[in-house]
């Protein structure tokens, strides 16, 4: 049995190159796009990462590829999914320092107006795009909670669009829903402070994904940045937030580091 | 008492009995729980997740259909998933209480166990015939998709719905490591926290391994609570330390975060940061080192989480506190209402303070304290 083992590294060796070593990571939608750069990004860095995605044999290949990442076949959108997904995560990790929700659903396709999507395609792009980040957040709550009391750098990171934000016809089910996941993550950040938690809504850019690609087919892709850069991009955000102090719990949930 | 037998972690009409260290009891709503705290008191809880642990299968050798209840564990590394303890019953299911539940058919060594995806083997019995040693085939991650799969909470026939895991985790569960859920977390939510906070408490965790509460064979109850592993952050010794050099009170929430504080200071009374195995039992003969006052659900005497409380108070409050439990029609359970206990500072020693070795301690820890029990 693992006696009093040495504590895991805290944040105070501000050392920018090393924010991500050991630091444990889980992100939605690790197979493709953005999702799966950021995996491998982030295990290269010295990062042990877990990803979930829905089809066994996309989640296999990856794993062929790259060994010491972790998988899980599991529906972010599926209520029934979120805790053997959290479960997972958690047993491959041992804590979770970051998660990333990247997994994301469009909506009808290919995209039409409001009035012709239905509803069952609105469903699940809010159960995709917002229940499902809702949900994992809150299952993993109290382990990143727990990261945070220990000093450790912890974030939720959702992946947001500038559809969001700007009302683009014919997006009208994925940008309403980035917009709630948008102000969802807002709304957290505020209330996670205490406990040391930051919330960050991103918009990686257009970028040249199957998503992308199921959205607008005929798109000059030679315009769309890759998701190799947008990986690096989101990261560096991500990481000056945690550099940031405010990340820090409250001193009472966390006596202060000498 | 009465068992609560609806699993809504915080209803809103939930109680608490508090008795404080001159034994004076005052009733609450359990959502005021807050004003029981004082700035510079440091509230400690137990941040264990619980696992799916009940697997029904099939035992190879027979043919027969059995319940296996993973019941303990050596360490929480989360590779560690090959060995479990657990407890057996043949067919049947929770809504059976579990004192009616069938004997499994014998359990021996190298048996064979088909849970689902997942595949065990007996190691051997563990001086019991219900009691195993298994031992689980595959990757560590294998077997955490086996549990997620075919593992179900443990529950028992007081909830009579099928419980989900989102019902035995509570607000601040993390790592799954409990086998049945630290239900007296369940007293928790992040407003509470938030609010406990802004007032000066302090909040801590520590993960500990909560085990089984109950078999159903005398023989088997008498030998809980099993080992159980746990882990204490060094962010939640240092709390714990400051909270004894300010003199704020350390309070447990639930019997699993005294037994892993307890064991963790047992050497010298000085909390120790990292993982261990608790092993030892809490009753009446138990000197507290670290812990002031215990959050905890109400429970039957004879339990052993009754018997701990015997630490905390004589034995003449314990039965004041438990007629007004009885006579105020406080429900038990997991899923019931919760006392408060602070530890008794009564100066009619019952049981005088010893060491390990049976010796009688003098004034060998908190010097700041009046000597208690």
């Amino acid at each position: 049995m693992a006696k009093h083992k040495a504590e895991r590294p805290e944040k105070t060796a501000e050392n920018a190159t090393s924010v991500w070593n050991g630091m444990r990571v889980a992100i939605t939608g690790g197979t493709s796009g953005l999702g799966k750069e950021l995996a491998l990004a982030l295990q290269n860095s010295g990062a042990k990462v877990a990803f979930v995605a829905r089809d066994r044999a996309r989640v296999e290949e990856l794993l062929r590829k790259t060994p010491a990442l972790h998988g899980v076949v599991g529906d972010v959108s599926s209520k029934d999914d979120i805790y053997p997904i959290a479960i997972q995560f958690l047993g491959a990790l041992g804590g979770v320092d970051v998660l990333i929700n990247n997994a994301s659903a469009l909506g009808p396709v290919p995209l039409v107006p409001l009035a012709d999507t239905n509803c069952e395609d609105l469903e699940l792009a809010l159960q995709t795009n917002v229940l499902g980040p809702f949900r994992l957040t809150k299952a993993l709550l109290g382990s990143l909670a727990a990261s945070a009391r220990e000093g450790r750098h912890t974030a939720v990171l959702n992946i947001s669009s500038d559809a969001a934000i700007n009302p683009y016809p014919n997006w009208g089910a994925y940008g309403a829903s980035k917009a709630a996941l948008h102000q969802l993550s807002q709304i957290w950040d505020q209330e996670l402070a205490l406990q040391g938690i930051r919330v960050l809504s991103l918009d990686p850019g257009d970028m040249d994904t199957p998503l992308h690609a199921l959205a607008v087919p005929d798109a000059d892709r030679s315009t769309l940045k890759s998701p190799e850069s947008a990986a690096r991009e989101v990261l560096a955000t991500l990481q000056s937030l945690l550099l940031e102090t405010k990340g820090e719990p409250h001193p009472n949930t966390q006596a202060a580091l000498q | 008492m009465i068992a609560a037998t609806i699993p809504a972690q915080r209803p809103p009409d939930a109680r608490l009995l508090a008795i404080d260290a001159a034994g004076q009891i005052t009733q609450v709503s359990r959502s005021n729980f807050p004003d029981l705290l004082r700035a510079g008191d440091v509230v400690i809880a137990n941040d264990a997740a619980t696992l799916p642990a009940s697997l029904s299968g099939i035992h190879s050798r027979t043919g027969a259909t059995i319940e296996v209840r993973l019941a303990g564990r050596w360490s929480l590394e989360p590779e560690a998933v090959k060995d479990f303890s657990a407890i057996v019953f043949g067919e049947g299911t929770y809504q059976t209480p579990t004192e009616h539940r069938p004997s499994p058919p014998e359990l021996r060594g190298g048996d064979d166990l088909r849970l689902g995806s997942l595949h065990a083997t007996v190691a051997c019995l563990l001086d019991h015939p219900r009691l195993a040693l298994l031992r689980f085939e595959g990757s560590f991650e294998e077997i955490w998709r086996g549990l997620v799969r075919q593992g179900r909470p443990i529950q028992y026939a007081h909830v009579p719905v099928p419980l989900a895991i989102w019902d035995t985790w509570t607000p601040i569960a993390g790592l799954p490591a409990a086998f049945e859920p630290p239900s007296a977390s369940f007293i928790l939510n992040w407003s509470i926290l938030d609010l406990m906070i802004r007032r000066g408490v302090y909040f801590g965790t520590v993960t500990h391994a909560a085990g089984i509460s109950s078999t159903g064979d005398p023989e088997l109850d008498a030998r809980l609570p099993f080992d159980e592993p746990y882990r204490i952050p060094e962010s939640t010794a240092r709390l714990v330390r400051e909270a004894r050099e300010r003199d704020g009170r350390v309070i447990a929430i639930g019997t699993t975060v005294v037994r892993a504080l307890e064991h963790a200071a047992e050497t010298n009374g000085v909390l120790r940061a990292g993982e261990d195995l608790a092993t030892q039992r809490i009753g009446r003969e138990t000197r507290l080192r670290i812990v002031d006052a215990i959050v905890s659900g109400t429970h039957e005497p004879g339990t052993s989480h009754y018997e701990l409380l015997r630490a905390f108070v004589t034995n003449e409050g314990l039965e004041h506190m438990n007629a007004e439990l009885e006579e105020h029609g406080y429900r038990t359970h997991e899923f019931g209402d919760s006392i408060f206990v602070e530890r008794m500072n009564v100066t009619a020693a019952s049981v005088s303070p010893r060491n390990q070795n049976g010796e009688p301690l003098a004034g060998a820890f908190s010097p700041h304290r009046e000597p208690l029990i």
